[in-house]
């Protein structure tokens, strides 16, 4: 049975960990260890082409993240305050959606988005001379949407194991409602709320398929590497992706922690 | 909006005795659960109040109303004489002890004390605040606790540091939702004292519910008894327990033995009842009975004694035949349940003392039930048709 998880363990990562050995090889071939060195990394992060595209995901990543969490805060506490049926309803939606393919959200979105466009733009290019096209406003939407429902999920989490009679009592200690949020039930979902933020954060970075339709002319990094690996596997790639894979999994374990910290915390 | 502290400069001491809150036909329907049904209650200032009654009977509902959690379908609450049934609880100038105590987790024991004080408008100065966190945790016994985490506090620290941070505010009112239930019966019974010594020395009106009937009856000045949403009887613990106005009172408040009889005739406070064997005793009555009428008589178990069939009775003493079918020896007094002829079931208690000189009794010995004149209490009409 131990053999089994150790078998299971090492299909999973040995590929990753020999990409990230391989990345530091001296030699040009991106599939044999020649020695060791750095090279590759200092080339990798030298390249105008790879820096472009690292500034557009850190961007899309960034405000999506943002997008989602605030707006995934708010559709928690909304969700909160209704009645049951309805709620349910709702909790089921996000279930789903989080489950749902990305090549099906990016098909989808694409064509939504290009819908509307075709739509707007008539009327917007003559009476402002813009015109909406793809780009990182599509992007920050496409992945703001998606991870919207992990915000939702892990912050109603959160607020469900909130016991409701600390606001009545934060009430009924002479604390408005506003008070209230800002110092009883906000800092009780912070954890959850932070949590979310990094996690939509690392989904956006790491994305491939939803930005691959939704992209038009940007490059994310993603985008790069898989650009690039048509034109052959250097040791650059290898580096860079080591270091995405670094950057993704030390967000992800952070997150990890404070969900862990949010749902550990002694209650009285 | 702030809540405006119990004044405590000399012009305006308490009047003890007035009306600090009132319940006017007070209804809350849930759905089909009418959870509280008519009520009407006068609460004195600086009076010790409980609301007793079993699981369910609304007790809660009652307080949450006055704090303003949860607002009347029917009937007012006024608060000072002003009706506050629209006021939401933020606003109320009253204080809850939360059953399971709702501590701010992320603060310490200092900030939760001090939580009520910071939202006040205008603004408390931070030292005074402080001065009057530390005063509240040394009057619970807490002083060197401030600095602590809520979960590094034990279960009645805890319970503790829920009264200081309500009483630190200075409430008109301060509401105790079942504070006690959570702790060890040792605990529990410390607290009752500390909580009392407290309330009397702050003065402040203290609303307890509670569904321990000892509780209520060792801590509060009046007790109003539920029961299915319905007040059934206030008044103080010896009240309740001396004069019953129905079945319902009278077994939840102690232990009685209750007797279909014949209310023939009624002098005073005193009437004459024909019992279902035919023999005639003189219970207490509630001014403005009449006869003839059907009624039920209660009687407590350590008023009736015993003797020996046979024996001579003292004069006035009425005496019901019957046979003993259990005895238990509890220390201070001897239980006996016997059967009367005629009558059935009765439970009379035996002070040790009494056993010591007159001698006990064995289980299947005929013996005579004791009823002096004027004791036992015809229940009131309009509580045993109800
Ligand atoms: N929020 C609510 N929604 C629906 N029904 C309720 C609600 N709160 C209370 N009830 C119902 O109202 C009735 C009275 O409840 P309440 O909590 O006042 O009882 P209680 O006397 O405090 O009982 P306990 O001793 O068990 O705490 C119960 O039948 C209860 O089921
Ligand atoms: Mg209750």
């Amino acid at each position: 049975m131990r053999l089994y998880a150790l078998a299971v363990y090492a299909f999973l990562y040995l590929p990753i960990a020999i990409i990230a050995l391989f990345s530091f090889s001296a030699g040009r071939s991106a599939a044999s260890l020649q020695g060791f060195s750095v090279h590759w990394y200092h080339k990798a992060l030298h390249n105008p082409f790879v820096l472009e595209a690292l500034w557009t995901s850190v961007r899309v990543a960034f405000l999506s993240a943002l997008l989602a969490t605030i707006a995934g805060t708010l559709a928690s506490l909304a969700l909160t305050g209704m009645r049951g049926r309805v709620r349910a309803i709702f909790d089921t939606l996000v279930q789903v959606a989080v489950m749902i393919p990305g090549i099906v959200i990016g098909i989808a979105t694409l064509i939504a988005l290009v819908s509307v466009f075709d739509l707007v733009n008539p009327w917007l290019e003559p009476l402002t001379g813009l015109k909406l096209s793809l780009g990182t406003g599509s992007l920050v939407a496409a992945h703001g949407l998606f991870t919207m429902s992990l915000v939702i999920l892990l912050v109603r989490g959160r607020m469900e194991s909130l016991d409701p009679a600390l606001i009545e009592a934060s009430g009924d200690l002479g604390a408005t409602p506003v008070a209230t949020f800002f110092q009883v039930t906000l800092p009780q979902i912070l954890p959850a709320i932070m949590a979310g933020f990094l996690l939509a954060f690392t989904f956006s970075f790491d994305d491939f398929i939803i930005a691959f339709f939704v992209a038009g002319s940007d490059t994310t990094l993603p985008i790069y590497i898989f650009s690039s690996i048509r034109r052959g596997v250097t040791p650059e790639i290898n580096a860079i992706g080591t270091m995405v894979m670094g950057a993704s999994l030390t967000i992800l374990i952070v997150a990890q922690v404070m969900l862990r910290r949010s749902q550990a915390q002694p209650r009285p | 909006m702030t809540k405006e502290p119990l004044s405590t400069d000399a012009t305006t001491q308490v009047r003890a005795g007035d009306t600090i809150a009132e319940f006017v036909s007070t209804s809350k329907q849930y759905g089909a659960v009418l959870a509280a049904d008519r009520l009407s209650l006068r609460i004195r200032r600086g009076e010790f109040l409980s609301f007793l009654g079993p699981s369910g009977c609304g007790k809660t509902t009652a307080l949450r109303m006055l704090a303003g959690f949860e607002s009347p379908t029917d009937g007012g609450v006024l608060i000072d004489r002003k009706d506050v049934s629209k006021v939401p609880a933020y606003k109320r100038p009253v204080n809850m002890v939360f059953q399971q105590y709702a501590l701010f987790p992320h603060m310490t024991v200092a900030q939760n004390v001090g939580y009520g004080l910071r939202q006040q408008r205008p603004r408390m100065p931070k030292a005074e605040i402080a001065a009057k966190v530390q005063k509240a945790l040394a009057t619970v016994r807490l002083e060197a606790f401030g600095p602590r985490r809520i979960w590094e506090m034990s279960g009645g620290q805890q319970q503790r540091v829920a009264l200081a941070r309500a009483i630190v505010n200075e409430p008109k009112i301060l509401l105790l939702d079942e504070p006690m239930a959570a702790l060890d019966a040792k605990l529990r019974s410390e607290m009752q004292h500390e909580l009392l010594a407290l309330q009397r020395s702050l003065g402040i009106t203290f609303v307890l519910v509670t569904h321990d009937q000892e509780e209520a009856l060792a801590m509060s000045d009046r007790i109003c008894i539920m029961g299915k949403g319905r007040i059934a009887q206030v008044g103080t613990p010896q009240d309740l327990y001396d004069r019953p106005r129905s079945r319902y009172v009278a077994d939840f408040v102690g232990k009685a033995n209750i007797l279909e009889a014949q209310l023939t005739r009624v002098q005073g406070d005193t009437g004459t009842a024909t019992l279902a064997n035919g023999i005639a005793v003189h219970p207490q009555v509630f001014a403005g009975d009449t006869a003839p009428r059907k009624a039920e008589i209660a009687i407590r178990p350590e008023v009736l004694s015993l003797a020996a069939a046979g024996a001579p009775l003292p004069e006035g003493t009425a005496a019901l035949p019957a046979r003993i079918t259990h005895r238990t020896f509890l220390g201070d007094h001897t239980e006996y349940l016997l059967v009367a002829e005629g009558i059935g079931p009765l439970q009379v208690n035996v002070p040790r003392q009494a056993e010591r000189v007159l001698g006990g009794h064995d289980v299947e010995a005929m013996v005579q039930i004791l009823w002096p004149a004027g004791t036992g209490l015809v229940l009131a009409a309009e509580a045993t048709t109800a």
